[in-house]
Formats: C-alpha cells, structure tokens, sequence
C-alpha cells in the first residue's frame, strides 16, 4: 500500500525550549508542498521544563483530524523517552538525539531506531549558547526533511517569512538545517517508506488558529470594548484581537485607539463590563474557558432577563473544576445553554473551523444586538490553539452591522408610546434606546428583578408569567436566524445516522468515509447552533439509530437534545471520547461498530 | 412598587440655565423607610445636577443590589438607570463609560454591595481612575435582609439586638486613597449643606470621585450604642473643610486668605474654594489625610468634607488612548477593515 503523503509525526520536547517553532516550520513545509496537514500540540499547563508533545499528521485524502498510531516518533527528551518509544507502532521509527546512548531496555524489534548526534553537531558548530539550543530543533527538522523528501527550498522560504526583517538568522537556521540533511544522507537510507511528495491540494487554504481567527472576526464584526481575564485556552483570542486592532484600528488622524481592551480582574468583571458596554450602545465582547463560565454565570442572566446584547467565547478546556487547563473537552455544552440560576436559555454557535471561528464570531455581534440576549461560541482547545488548514475568509464590503432594535430621539419623537419590554412586532424582540439619545424619551430602568413591559418594577404573577414566555418567543426567532445543521445525505436509505459537532467533524467525516468503504452507508448532521432549529428534530425522526458523538463524559448534547426535542433517550447512542486528546476517526468507528453489532431493540 | 409622582408642578418654580425646573430632576416616590439617610442624599444628588445644569440624560445612573442601589429610581427619571448585580456596579459602569466616554456616571452604593460582595470591584475600579462618581450610602448594616452588620460597622458599635461588632471596620476613605482616588470625600446624609457642593465637585472631577456618605438606617441601625446612628454622628462629625463649588465662568474672587483657603481648579475649569478647619491637613498631600484619618480614628471622630484630590488625575479613557469620538458611535466604516486588507492577512496566511 501506498504511503506517499499519509503518515503521523509526533515530536517530544521539553517546553520552553523553542520546540514549537521548529514544528510549526515542519507541519507548514508540507501545507506549502500542497499536502493538506494537521498539526495538535499536546502541552502541559507549565511554563518550562515539562514533557510537551507536538502531532503532525499528513494526508492525501484531507483527514485534519487525529490519528492515532505514530509513524516516526521524534524524541528529543529524556524524560519522556521510555513512553515514546512504546508509542510507536509497530513497524514505525524512532529518531532520537544519539549524542547519549540509548538504555537497552528502552529498545524494541519492531521498530527501526534513527540516532542523529544532535547535540554533538550542535556543540561542534554553533559557538553561541543559545543557539547551541535552539538549533538542535532545526537539525531533527533538516533529518526529517531528508527522510520524508521534503524540499529545502519550501523551508528556505518559510525562514525568509519568519525572519523578515532580521534577514542575518535565516543562513544560521539553514546551516543547522543542512548540517541535519547531510547527516541523514551519510548514515542511512532515504527516504522512508513513507514521504511527502508534492500536490496541489491545499489550494486557496490559509493556516490559522481558531483563537486567532475568532479575534479577527471580532475586529471585522465591529467589536470595540474587550473586558477579560487571562485563562487557558482563550487566552490567545484576546491576544489576536489586540494585535489586529492595533493594525487596523487605530484613527488615522489623531493616531488614538477605534476600540478599549480591559483586563479585568475576574470573570465577574469581564463580563460585567462586556454588558456595560453592549447596554450603552458598544459592541462588546469577553473569551474565557470552562471556569470562567462557572463564574459569568450570574451576569449571564442578568443580561438574558434585562435583554442586554453581550458576545461571550467560551474555548472549552477539560472540567470540572480546574480539571486539565491545557487538554481539549466540549465540555460547556449544558452548562452554556443554561447558564445562571431560574429558567434562562442562551444562543450557542458552535465553529468546527478557524474559518467558522471568523464568521461566526463576526456574525455574533449581529445576533446579539438583533436578539439582545447573550451570544455564546464553544469552541474548545482544539480549535483554539492548535493551528488548521482552513479556507480563507471572506468579508462582504457592502455589509452594514445589523444593530437590531435600537431607537433613535426621531423615532422615540414620533412614537405615540413605548415600553421597553414591549412585543411590538410578536417576534419576542422588543425595541430598545442607548442612554443619552433623548432629553425626556426613552429613557428606563435596567434591571434583573421582575419587570413589568415598561421595565418598571413587577410582583405581578401575570406579568412576570408574560414576560418569561415572551422571552421563549424571542428564542423561537433565534431559531430562523442563527446556523443551520450541515447535512452529510449518503443517498441511500439507512436506519442510522450520526450527530456531531465541533471539532469532532473531522474525525467524523473521516469515520463516514471509511464506513462508506466499508459499504455501510450513514447519515450525519453537524450541529452548529442552538437552540434547535426544526431541522434537527426533522433529522433525528427519520431514523431508528443515531449515534451523537461527543468529547465528555456526560453526553452533554445528548441530553440537550433529549430535553429540548423530547426524543427517547434509547435512540441517541452516545460515543464519548474523554480523556482531553482530540477524538479520532478509530474511536468512532470502533464504537460505530461495536454497537452495530448488537441488534436494535 | 414604584410610585409615580403626581406631574402637577407650581409655574413660577425656579429654572436653571437649561430652563429645567427642580422637577425634572427628580424620580418617582421612594418605597424606602421614612426618615432614611438615602432619601436626603437622593435629594442631594438632585440639588447638585439641578445646580450644575446638568442635562438628565446625559447621566447614567448605575448600582448594585440593595436599599441604596434602588435609589437612583428615585431620582433623575430623564436618565437611564442601570441596576446590576449585586457588588458589580463597577464593572457595567466601566463598560459602559468605554462605550461612551461623553456621559457622566453617577454610581450609588451601599456598605454591603461595596464593601463585602463588591469588595473587588471596587478596589479595581479605584486604581484604573474611571471617570465617575461612586456614592456609598453607607449604613454599616444590611437593610433588606434584616439589619445584619456589614464590613464598614465599626468596632465596638452596638447593633439593635444589642449585639457588639468584634470585628475591624472598614474605611472605604482610607482604602480609596490608598488605592490611587484621586477624589475622596466623606460626608453625613444629614448635613445637605455639606452634601451638595461635594457631590457638584465630584461631578466635575475627571476621575475616579468617591463620596463616602454616613446614612442611617433609622430602622435597623439607629439606636443608643450604633456609631452609625444620627445621634452618634452629629455628635462626632468633624468636619475638616468646609467647601464652595465655584461653576466654570463664575468670576473668581482672588482677595482670600490663603493660610485658611485653598481653591483647587477642577478639570473643566470649575473650582473648589476650600476652607480649611485644620492647618495640618492639605487636600492634595496623601500622608496628611491618611495621618488626620488615624487621629480621627483613635478619637472616635468622623472626618468629613473634602478630604483629598488629585487634579493632575488622568481617568481610563486617556490612559488607553482610546479616540475622543464615543466608540458606541463608531460605524463599519471606522470599525471594519474591509475585504482586500482580509485578502492581505489571508495570503500572509499561506
């Protein structure tokens, strides 16, 4: 069988030792080699000094997501050594820093091990301590390029990006590069058994992170006050918006900053002023992860009953509590979609793409002023921090940011009368005024106690009652507005389908394919939003079996879905990955099959 | 339940220079206590705007959860009002002063929602200088659930199931200087004469202003043994200035003394004509009142007036940078890039 263009890399560092460039620079030599590629950082919540792994997978048929089995494990810690080397699959290879010798115990028959004196070549060539270190990244990256048949001139060019401006790096890093080259061609065989050959299938895609991507669709989606507060894995969303704002947002005439940035000093606060500022007319949004939900969950509620626009991302990390800060979990589905104490119901958008992350993060500003309610996007660690191959992005030029129900001092003039919380139009979205706009019109009384339809202060059962089911109605209206699901149809008639979301889709659409291959037909569905629209329940009634994938414990969809549509619990099978590493196409399948086995009740 | 005054208004009542009367600076009828601290400083803080020709709309009226924090129900009904949850009236009031740097932002408080639940907002709020008024209506116990102590009774203090305060209070005056305010004043609900000037000062100040009010609670924390009583306060209210707000364009009288006056120019040009009661203590020098505080403290006696200002201060806005147009005005056209800047970052991207 063919293994051009299809096999995993894995690398083991030590983070903090500026690993992660040097395999970055590897995965985006493939991407430039038109080979579509999918790169996952597995890292520790720790600064420096900690086993850090870094996966890159390479494939033909443009499977981004995870694969387990590892091809060639590159290993440049000790510390870790001993469980790398039984990681890789039989048959696999193992190149490793041979300046120290390996412990025979360590050593296996079923693999072929590639030693490279790192250090040594390091140590002779470079004088410079620091580059005596950073270098020994870019050695094990110029073996790998002469074992996989990777073009030195694709990397010369990624140096030339990276080091623009301090052009004098870029003969250094390809002398290191070169020295790992020579060494490969003087003691062993190339290339592999599986290489890189070059393709034209990435064509217009951009690599990207989902963070980066979701902090540049809020630049684009006209967000001008950020209030948050550092916490993994969202921490870069904000980052990005930062670092784009200070390019693009800056008054060309008096050099002053077109946006706020506030770093708070809770969540609490984080979102406080995120509503502050949507309340007074801004558009405004905070990113935070898993904890941070927990603790925005009064504001929450606060700005679904007194209707206040906010955009919140939640990059989803592993739970409960401080669980595992740097692993990957979708894990914020329930307590997202009923955040805060009573009866409260949020609008979710969930991105399966970095491409998804820039659009609906520019769309959510829409939403939330047109609903004025909380606009949430999960995305998880995944997404966020890991850097995909996605389609570029596109901005339509003649869009005007749908700013919803906001009345201006001539519409409140001409108004014969108005109440906040008035359904005038029966969609459950009531009209609204920014503070400041009329000397003696519009002007109201925010708050989250019980109000009456001119948001003054109400006990009454009746009211209180019409309010809550209005606000129903609202969600109804979300319904028509936000994402539709995204419809797989095999075509053919079959009993069982799978839902999912996130980023189990490209696992998903793997798993699919190779069912497909199999001969088993199935239908799928990607959810994108929530509440439910009608296609979903539509979806699921057309068959016995569905399978919904998912990656906590809980089954968190699962059990929205069941609440929300009333769908009997024994129709949705749960597949559940877990334990904070990205799910794979052999895990769903595995799970597929098992249960397709047992009959149908 | 919110009443709703009657509209009827005398015609010959006096107008300020927007041709307002008094009225329209007033809010429905209050639903707290009769006799209650917070109803005198509602009445104040309407003194004040009236005086000041301030436009009611162009105020935000922001609180936090308590007896106080319904108060701004009761006063400037031409304003929005916003009530938060309970101890983050900062925060909403920092987004929304963001959003619009243009409004002036009237925050009141309680000792509960700012002190204990609200402790670190408030602290923050403090040191990034946001531009706004923060009133505590500060009773030293919680009203709506009951009389219990707060975090500013003092020690020793006698609650009216006759129980001592064991624990330290805390001064909000003091923690304010220390965490950067560049205006502090403290102030007893029963002393309008003293009340308003501070309030039209603080509305002035570019800054973080903070007024730190003594209002008893004449249903749960006014009894023999309180140090929050009305008795108690009149008794050891001492007040360390006494002062004028002099208004932008009012003709200032340069023949004072200036061993017992200090005027202090405020940012929009308006003036603070001090009369200092102690030669010790200069508004502008921090260790002076933190020094007058402690002796205040060991004497049982409650400083009030102007106790420290910075007019140097630089609130948020300009420490960011951000552009003098309110962002909440800012259109697609200063806010989107456009699409051939995204085909750039895409291709950057490659």
């Amino acid at each position: 069988m063919s293994r051009v263009n299809d096999f995993v890399v894995r690398f083991a560092n030590v983070n903090g030792t500026g690993s992660a460039s040097a395999n970055y620079l590897f995965a985006k030599s493939i991407f430039r080699m038109g080979v579509p590629v999918s790169a996952k950082n597995i890292f520790p919540s720790n600064i420096q000094g900690l086993p850090t792994w870094y996966e890159v997978r390479v494939s033909e048929k443009g499977y981004l997501g995870r694969k387990a089995g590892i091809d060639i494990m590159v290993c440049v810690n000790p510390q870790s050594m001993k469980k790398d080397i039984a990681s890789v699959r039989s048959g696999g290879y193992f190149l490793y820093d041979s300046t120290k010798t390996l412990h025979d115990e360590f050593l296996r028959d079923d693999i072929q091990f590639i030693g490279v004196p790192i250090m040594d070549i390091c140590n002779r060539e470079f004088t410079d301590p620091r580059q005596k270190q950073l270098f020994k990244n870019i050695v094990y990256v110029g073996a790998l390029s002469q074992l996989l048949n990777i073009e030195v001139n694709v990397i010369e060019s990624l140096f030339g990006d990276q080091f623009k401006g301090k052009e004098k790096l870029i003969a250094p890093n390809m002398k290191a590069f070169q020295l790992g080259r020579e060494f490969i061609k003087d003691n062993f065989n190339y290339p592999l058994e599986f290489y890189v050959e070059r393709r034209d299938l990435v064509k217009d895609s951009i690599m990207i992170d989902g963070n980066a991507a979701a902090g540049l669709g809020a630049v684009y989606g006209g967000a001008s006050v950020v209030a948050w507060y550092p916490i993994t894995p969202s921490t870069s969303l904000v980052s990005s918006f930062e670092e784009y704002a200070r390019k693009l947002r800056i008054d060309p005439v008096s050099g002053k900053n077109n946006f706020s940035i506030v770093q708070a000093e809770d969540e609490l606060a984080a979102i406080g002023m995120a509503i502050g500022a949507n309340w007074n007319g801004a558009r405004s949004f905070t990113a935070t992860s898993g904890p941070g939900i927990s603790l925005m969950s009064e504001f929450l509620g606060l700005a679904y009953y007194a209707e206040i626009p906010v955009v919140l991302v939640d990059v989803q990390r592993s739970g409960p509590s401080t669980g595992m800060p740097t692993r990957t979990q979708q894990s914020d589905i329930l307590s997202t979609a009923y955040a805060s104490h009573g009866d409260t119901k949020h609008v979710l958008l969930i991105p399966s793409t970095p491409t998804e992350c820039f659009t609906m993060m520019a769309d959510a500003f829409d939403y939330a002023e047109e609903l004025q309610t909380p606009v949430i996007m999960l995305t998880d660690l995944d997404l966020g921090m890991n850097e995909h191959m996605t389609e570029p992005f596109h901005w339509d030029d003649t869009r005007i940011y749908n700013r919803g129900k906001v009345l201006t001092a001539e519409q409140l003039d001409s108004l014969p009368e108005w109440g906040r919380y008035k359904d005038m139009d029966g969609d459950g979205i009531p009209y609204r005024t920014i503070p400041g706009t009329h000397p003696s019109k519009g002007s109201y009384f925010t708050r989250g106690s019980s109000h009456d339809e001119n948001a003054a202060y109400s006990e009454d059962s009746a009211t209180y009652v019409r309010i809550m089911d209005r606000l129903l109605r609202k969600l109804e209206t979300a319904k028509k507005m936000i994402p539709t699901p995204q419809f797989y149809q095999s075509g053919k008639n079959s009993d069982t389908a799978i839902i999912f979301y996130g980023t189990s889709m490209h696992a998903a659409e793997e798993a699919i394919d190779i069912l497909k291959n199999e001969g088993t037909s199935i239908d799928a569905m990607r959810l994108k939003s929530f509440p439910f629209c009608d296609e979903v329940g539509e979806f699921i009634d057309r068959y016995e079996k569905v399978f919904v994938i998912e990656q906590n414990r809980d089954a968190q969809m699962r059990a929205l879905l069941i609440n929300e549509l009333e769908i009997h619990p024994k129709k949705l099978i749960k597949v559940l990955n877990y334990d904070g590493t990205p799910i794979t196409a052999d895990f769903i399948l595995k799970n597929i099959h098992q249960s397709l086995l047992q009959p149908i009740n | 339940m919110t009443y709703i005054k009657p509209k009827f208004a005398h015609p010959r009542l006096p107008k300020n220079n927007l041709g307002y009367t008094r009225k329209e600076y007033e809010g429905s009828l209050s639903t707290l206590c009769a006799g209650c601290g917070h109803d005198s400083i509602s009445a104040a803080i309407v003194d004040a705007c009236f005086e000041l020709n301030i436009e009611p709309h162009r105020v935000a009226k922001m609180s936090g959860i308590g007896c106080s924090s319904k108060t701004p129900a009761y006063f400037l009904s031409n304003s929005h009002g916003f009530n938060a949850v309970h101890g983050r009236m900062p925060s909403v009031t920092t987004g929304a002063n963001l959003a619009n740097r243009s409004m002036i932002y009237l925050g009141v408080s309680g000792d509960g929602d700012t002190a204990s639940i609200g402790m670190g907002q408030f602290a923050h709020v403090v040191r990034r200088n946001l531009n706004m008024t923060y009133i505590v209506m500060n009773n030293g116990c919680y009203g709506l659930t009951k009389g219990q102590d707060s975090a500013t009774a003092d020690y020793g203090s006698i609650s009216k199931s006759g129980n001592m305060n064991s624990f330290e209070g805390i001064d909000l005056c003091a923690l304010a200087i220390e965490l950067g305010a560049t205006y502090v004043a403290q102030s007893f609900s029963g002393d309008k004469g003293q009340l308003i000037p501070l309030i039209k000062a603080a509305l002035s100040h570019s800054g973080f202003s903070l007024i730190n009010v003594v209002s008893p609670c004449v249903t749960f924390n006014n009894n023999p043994g309180s140090t929050k009583s009305y008795d108690y306060v009149r008794e050891h209210n001492e007040a360390l200035s006494s002062l004028d707000f002099v208004p932008v364009k009012e003709e200032i009288i340069t023949d004072y003394d200036h061993s017992k006056v200090k005027m202090v120019e405020l940012h929009d040009g308006s003036m603070i004509k001090l009369h200092k009661l102690s030669p010790e203590w200069d508004p502008e020098n921090k260790l002076s009142i933190m020094t007058a505080l402690h002796h205040a403290r060991e004497k049982h006696e409650i400083l009030t007036g102007l106790l420290y200002i910075d007019n140097e201060s630089i609130e948020l806005n300009e420490l960011l940078n951000t552009t003098q147009t309110p962002l909440n005005l800012l259109t697609e056209k200063e806010l989107c890039p456009g699409s051939a800047v995204l085909d750039k970052i895409c291709a950057e991207l490659r």
